[in-house]
């Protein structure tokens, strides 16, 4: 190989390098611009203050910001989604992966695809104008837009991923292990829940995990159906998530309440890094299985 | 059903762990039959040639989402343009190049991470690095940039995907004819990654087409109509944007649903092409 093809080879490779490092170079950006943005504000407010006040009021004249009725929404409404939403997908996930014949397995999959396909503003639309009102008129409180609506959302927006990861876990477990179970004189369906569940079981939990992540970092459908109101959270109070919290303030926001936003959504990356490392932690489990 | 061998109390359980299945089968079809039929019903009639090929006008008070149309196509253009080289070249790092183990696991890893973060936190980044720290202010490219980290982990992982499955002996076989690196990946490597791409491609557009809490800081809320050049560099709504606005602070509900349908339709063919791009490469590989 002459020199000139190997300077050539070299730059290429460091070429493809670079384009490699991109990704670790983004999450690193990510992370420091989070880091960068979010600190100041949260030394001035005080981090006890800040993560424990149970006040937001960033437009009064003497303004607090305290962000605890923010982060228990989100943990009680992503509580609610999971509650809510991960029988449904369990079930399902059964049901498609050991009883349905191919057609209509086939047929609820590519059923499952669009409702995953679907925008969450068009959650958020159909929300506002069924789930808002229909709460309304059920319970009969002044307002339908609550945590309640927010939680039945975002229930509906984990349910394709949540049969979707189960399902895949389902139906990677070993035919011999059902077919023992069949012959020692199980019913197909005692097989499918006391056998093939359990072996499946770091799969489904890495969907339910998921699911955590993708309710807890959900902004626009929830804003459109949560009211919005810096509340402490109740099933039927007007509530704000942290993810609406960053949205709804920045557009007008300056100074310090809008570092206190950047500290909002640095708080918000905390809790999805603790998801992502719980998430590492099943796979992990699965690989060495 | 079963015989004498089997309890009462296990017949119980048979028939509840049934009916609940059943149920959850039901729920999960009637959810998705209810949002097709709902917003087609409130959103056709909504639909006309009017409110396809107009912008808003403050002098008739009409809405027109022609512009919202233009940005969608701009910044789905411009995200797909950028991201492809970088996740596919990526994804050809980490298959053909990479040696050291620890890398490709750092690599692997920060993709997971990035397709972990939700979109309000690319919005807020994208608008501290993009639009203030290189001074691109709010603007379509913007937006764009912002997507193209979002959609790097899918075109990757696609990538990745389909070069597992070019054989291993074609590489052996190019390299004994003699052919250094760069040649067999121009000629053995990126044709195999095709189909990985076209897949990433259409699962990103999916996602670039929904995605509204990344855009509202980065390419903002405005329907002005714009040239494609100008386009770039001037904010605009797309249409998953333009249904919040319009929705939310404006009360348009009338056009949202319209939007909505349009995005359901959409959303629609996105999966339709997916699973029909997905059987074909599948039966051209088994070939």
């Amino acid at each position: 190989m002459n020199n000139n093809k190997k300077v050539f080879e070299k730059a290429v490779h460091g070429i493809f390098l670079i384009l490699g490092l991109v990704t670790i170079g983004c999450v690193l950006m990510i992370t420091v611009y989070l880091v960068i943005s979010g600190i100041p504000a949260i030394r001035e407010i005080g981090l006890l203050k800040f993560l424990f006040g149970k006040k937001w009021e960033s437009a009064s004249s003497d303004p607090s910001y305290g962000i605890l009725p923010f982060i228990l929404t989100s943990v009680y409404g992503t509580a609610g989604a999971i509650v809510a939403g991960v029988p449904v997908g369990f079930f399902t996930a059964v049901y498609l992966s050991k009883v349905a014949s191919k057609g209509v397995k086939e047929t609820v999959e590519t059923i499952v695809s669009l409702l995953a396909g679907i925008p969450s503003v068009v959650y958020g639309l159909a929300g506002m104008l069924v789930l808002v009102p229909g709460i309304r008129r059920i319970f009969h409180v002044a307002d339908g837009a609550s945590l309640l609506a927010a939680i039945v959302v975002l229930a509906i927006m984990i349910l394709p991923s949540i049969i979707k990861v189960s399902t895949t876990a389902l139906d990677a477990v070993p035919k011999e292990y059902e077919d023992a179970s069949l012959a020692l004189g199980a019913t197909p369906v005692e097989t499918y829940f006391r056998v093939s569940v359990p072996a499946a079981r770091s799969g489904i939990a890495t969907a339910v995990v998921l699911g955590i992540g993708r309710a807890i970092g959900e902004a626009m459908a929830v804003m459109m159906v949560s009211g919005n109101v810096a509340n402490m959270p109740g099933l039927f109070k007007s509530v704000r998530f942290l993810t609406t919290a960053v949205a709804s303030e920045m557009s007008y926001s300056s100074g310090l309440q809008r570092q206190a936003l950047f500290s909002i959504a640095l708080v918000l990356f905390l809790f999805i890094m603790l998801i992502n490392a719980t998430l590492g932690f099943f796979l992990k489990d699965r690989k060495g299985v | 059903m079963y015989g004498n061998g089997v309890s009462k109390a296990r017949k119980i359980y048979i028939m509840s762990m049934r009916v609940l299945m059943w149920a959850s089968v039901a729920v999960t079809c009637l959810l998705a039959l209810f949002m097709i039929v709902y917003i087609s019903v409130r959103g056709i009639p909504n639909i006309s040639w009017e409110i396809l090929s107009t912008k808003p006008s403050y002098l008739s008070g009409g809405i027109g989402i022609l512009p919202d149309i233009m940005n969608t196509v701009y910044i789905l253009i411009a995200t797909l343009v950028i991201v492809i080289p970088l996740g596919a070249g990526a994804a050809i790092y980490l298959t053909e190049y990479a040696s050291n183990k620890r890398i490709v696991a750092v690599i692997e890893y920060a993709a997971e991470t990035l397709s972990g973060i939700p979109s309000i936190i690319y919005g807020l980044v994208g608008m501290l690095f993009f639009c203030q720290f290189l001074n691109m202010k709010t603007s379509i490219i913007a937006g764009a940039l912002t997507l193209v980290i979002m959609n790097l982990p899918t075109i990757m992982r696609t990538t990745q995907e389909s070069l597992k499955t070019v054989p291993q002996s074609y590489r052996e076989g190019a390299f004994g004819l003699g052919a250094g690196k760069w040649r067999v990946i121009r000629t053995v490597v990126l044709p195999g990654c095709v189909d990985g791409v076209i897949t990433g491609c259409i699962l990103s557009a999916g996602r670039i087409l929904g995605e509204s809490a990344a855009l509202l800081f980065t390419a903002g809320f405005a329907h002005a109509l714009n040239g494609i050049f100008e386009g770039f560099s001037s904010p605009g709504a797309t249409l998953t944007v333009a249904l919040y606005v319009y929705a939310k602070e404006q009360g348009e509900f009338g056009i949202a649903f319209a939007i909505a349908a349009i995005l359901m339709v959409l959303a629609l063919v996105i999966n339709l092409s997916a699973m029909l791009t997905g059987k074909y490469f599948k039966r051209r590989r088994n070939i």
